[in-house]
């Protein structure tokens, strides 16, 4: 009798990842998957994924997707709702996508209450496009646009998006969190799972950002990017749940 | 059908939009158009299925069309001149996705903030597809209420039928004018036949879907776009539209669209009293541009007139479709003038002696 242990969540195509060695997106889309065929939502879910390496989410997640153009993530996710408020509408973003070209959409889609789920995956940079200043890059943080490292006077410092989110009154729960240790890959899962089902509750706006290696623009190994966001990152970006207006769940 | 109505072009597009079954409308507040947006908040409202949001920019209006689209849903947004050059990043998004979607512009004085006085400035943004990328959109220009109220109808149904967005372009002329309009009679949303494309969720009874613009394989982009242009050419063959007046025994003929085409036709109608043999084409269909139609034409017809209320864009199609077979000549007010029809009868009244028309 074998019994299995382990396997490929139900709502993850059979295709492996394209992205960079140690990078998080890979195991942010696994515990989506996970939490997706948990909660039992995978079959009335619709995500929409943005312009950046996660552009290519579509390939993995094996539920309805639509593309959004750069930033826009918040604002087609909520004309999908609207139009059919009995499924589940997820955005995946990063920090470009989500607090740069896409701050006004994002801000306001949370003050509207909007019954969308935001996964915002932050990792200090833009990614796909070769590793510029992003609005999450830390001062002092050297990037192709701040090969100095980032300077508050020339290039202000970065941005809080969703301690900014959560002053809004319509978002209902926002978490920070973290992809460096069985540790904190558990909690991300757990906040995950309260995005979604706040979403299902029918509470309003969730985000979950989630601090996430880029080892190839940071020019780190992926341990030592790991280490970077337990060690330096956090202090800046600390982990912790920003806004739980939720009640039960 | 209703029985006849007065009312203002703004609301016919919004009452009209409802009755084709419209269903998802999210806007932005710009002259002169704002009547659309308020009639669209009030007629949403009273219709169960019905999502208004005025949103918080022209950028995110088209971006919450286009995710209304993608869930199914008849979508439109609207604005004018400085509005929709913002929404060009999603129309072009809604080209490359083949997403329906109807977009109003409401033309007004330009460039820049320009004015809020009618104007047709923005005919080449209009017709050559406007954002990014080898793309066209169906363009239609209405030219009186009743007209308002038909197009409308009809830019639903070509837009779910070809799975495309529809611009309709009007002006501030158009926007606020009151006509009186009968109403086709309501589409019931229930009976419109199911797009077997949208995003609604795979249930597990299908495979997932993807509508994505992305093709990073330069081949899989290329085809993309043959299928579209095959998709074009199709649209071409099937919705071209122009009315012809008074062009039969013609010497020379006024091309106008929208507003500059009643004045025209005034303009037409005065010399016709003075026995001037002069007649309008007039394209209904900017995109797809009725080039066989003024084909036709050219072949006894040695002179055009275009007259526009811009600089002259139209003029240039004019001239492609005619390819060098008679001569062209241009009229135009920018800016938001609105000339008279004696003015342009004036202008017709001089080339026509100028070239001896009376004596052919």
């Amino acid at each position: 009798m074998v019994k299995k242990v382990f396997g490929k969540p139900k709502y993850l195509k059979d295709a492996p990842f394209h992205y960079c060695p140690g990078c998080g997106h890979s195991i942010i889309h696994r515990l989506m998957a996970e939490v997706l065929e948990e909660l039992d939502i995978g079959d009335i879910t619709i995500g929409v994924p943005p312009a950046g390496c996660a552009v290519l989410a579509y390939d993995y997640f094996d539920v309805d997707m639509g593309e959004a153009p750069h930033g826009r993530g918040a604002a087609v996710a909520t004309g999908i709702k609207r139009t059919l408020p009995d499924r589940i509408v997820f955005s995946y973003q990063g920090d470009g996508d989500i607090a740069a070209i896409g701050t006004a959409e994002t801000i306001h889609a949370a003050n509207r209450g909007e019954n969308i789920t935001v996964i915002f995956v932050n990792n200090g940079c833009y990614g796909m496009t070769g590793g510029q200043m992003a609005p999450t890059t830390l001062l002092g943080q050297a990037s192709t646009t701040t090969p100095g490292g980032r300077n508050a006077a020339r290039d202000a410092a970065p941005i809080d998006l969703s301690e900014m989110l959560a002053i809004t009154h319509g978002s209902a729960y926002i978490e920070r969190t973290a992809v460096t240790s069985p540790k904190t890959i558990r909690q991300t899962k757990r906040a995950i799972t309260k995005a979604f089902k706040t979403q299902i509750a029918n509470k309003g706006f969730s985000l979950v950002e989630i601090l996430s290696p880029c080892p190839v623009n940071w020019k780190m190994s992926p341990v030592d990017a790991v280490k970077w966001i337990d060690n330096t990152m956090i202090k800046t970006f600390p982990l912790k749940v920003i806004k739980a207006e939720v009640g039960k769940l | 059908m209703s029985k006849k109505v007065l009312m203002r072009g703004s609301h016919v597009i919004g009452e009209a939009a409802a009755r084709a079954g419209c269903r998802f409308y999210a806007g932005y507040p710009i002259t002169p158009q704002n009547e659309l947006t308020e009639y669209m908040a009030e007629s949403m409202d009273r219709l169960d299925d019905g999502t208004f949001i005025q949103a918080e920019s022209e950028l995110a209006a088209v971006n919450m069309v286009i995710g209304g689209s993608m869930a199914g849903a008849r979508a439109m947004t609207s604005s004018s001149s400085p509005g929709i050059s913002l929404k060009q990043e999603g129309i072009s998004f809604l080209a490359a996705q083949e997403l329906p979607a109807v977009i109003v512009n409401t033309m007004r004085g330009g460039p820049g903030l320009g004015n809020i006085a009618p104007s047709q400035g923005d005919y080449f943004q209009a017709t050559r597809g406007g954002g990014h990328g080898d793309y066209r959109t169906i363009v239609l220009a209405p030219a009186s209420g009743q007209e308002l109220a038909d197009l409308t109808r009809t830019a639903f149904e070509y837009a779910d039928n070809y799975r495309t967005p529809v611009l309709i372009l009007g002006d501030g002329m158009m926007g606020q004018m009151m006509e009186p309009v009968v109403f086709p009679d309501p589409v019931d949303v229930h009976k419109l036949s199911l797009k077997p494309w949208i995003l609604d969720g795979a249930g597990g009874k299908r495979p997932s879907r993807i509508i994505r613009s992305l093709l990073l394989d330069p081949a899989i982009e290329e085809e993309r776009n043959w299928k579209l242009m095959r998709k074009y050419e199709m649209i071409s063959r099937e919705i071209t539209r122009a009315e012809s007046y008074m062009t039969s025994d013609a010497h020379l003929v006024v091309v106008a669209y929208g507003t500059a085409a009643r004045i025209a036709k005034g303009a037409v109608k005065r010399v016709r009293e003075m026995g001037l043999k002069v007649g309008l084409l007039r394209p209904v269909t900017l995109w797809p541009f009725p080039e066989h139609a003024l084909k036709e034409l050219s072949r006894y017809v040695k002179d055009f007139l275009v007259f526009e209320m811009s600089m002259g864009q139209m003029v240039e199609d004019v001239k492609l479709s005619i390819e060098g077979r008679s001569d062209v000549h241009f009229y135009g007010r920018p800016g938001g003038i609105i000339s008279t029809p004696d003015e342009v009868a004036k202008i017709i009244n001089t080339i026509y002696h100028r070239k001896h028309l009376e004596e052919d």
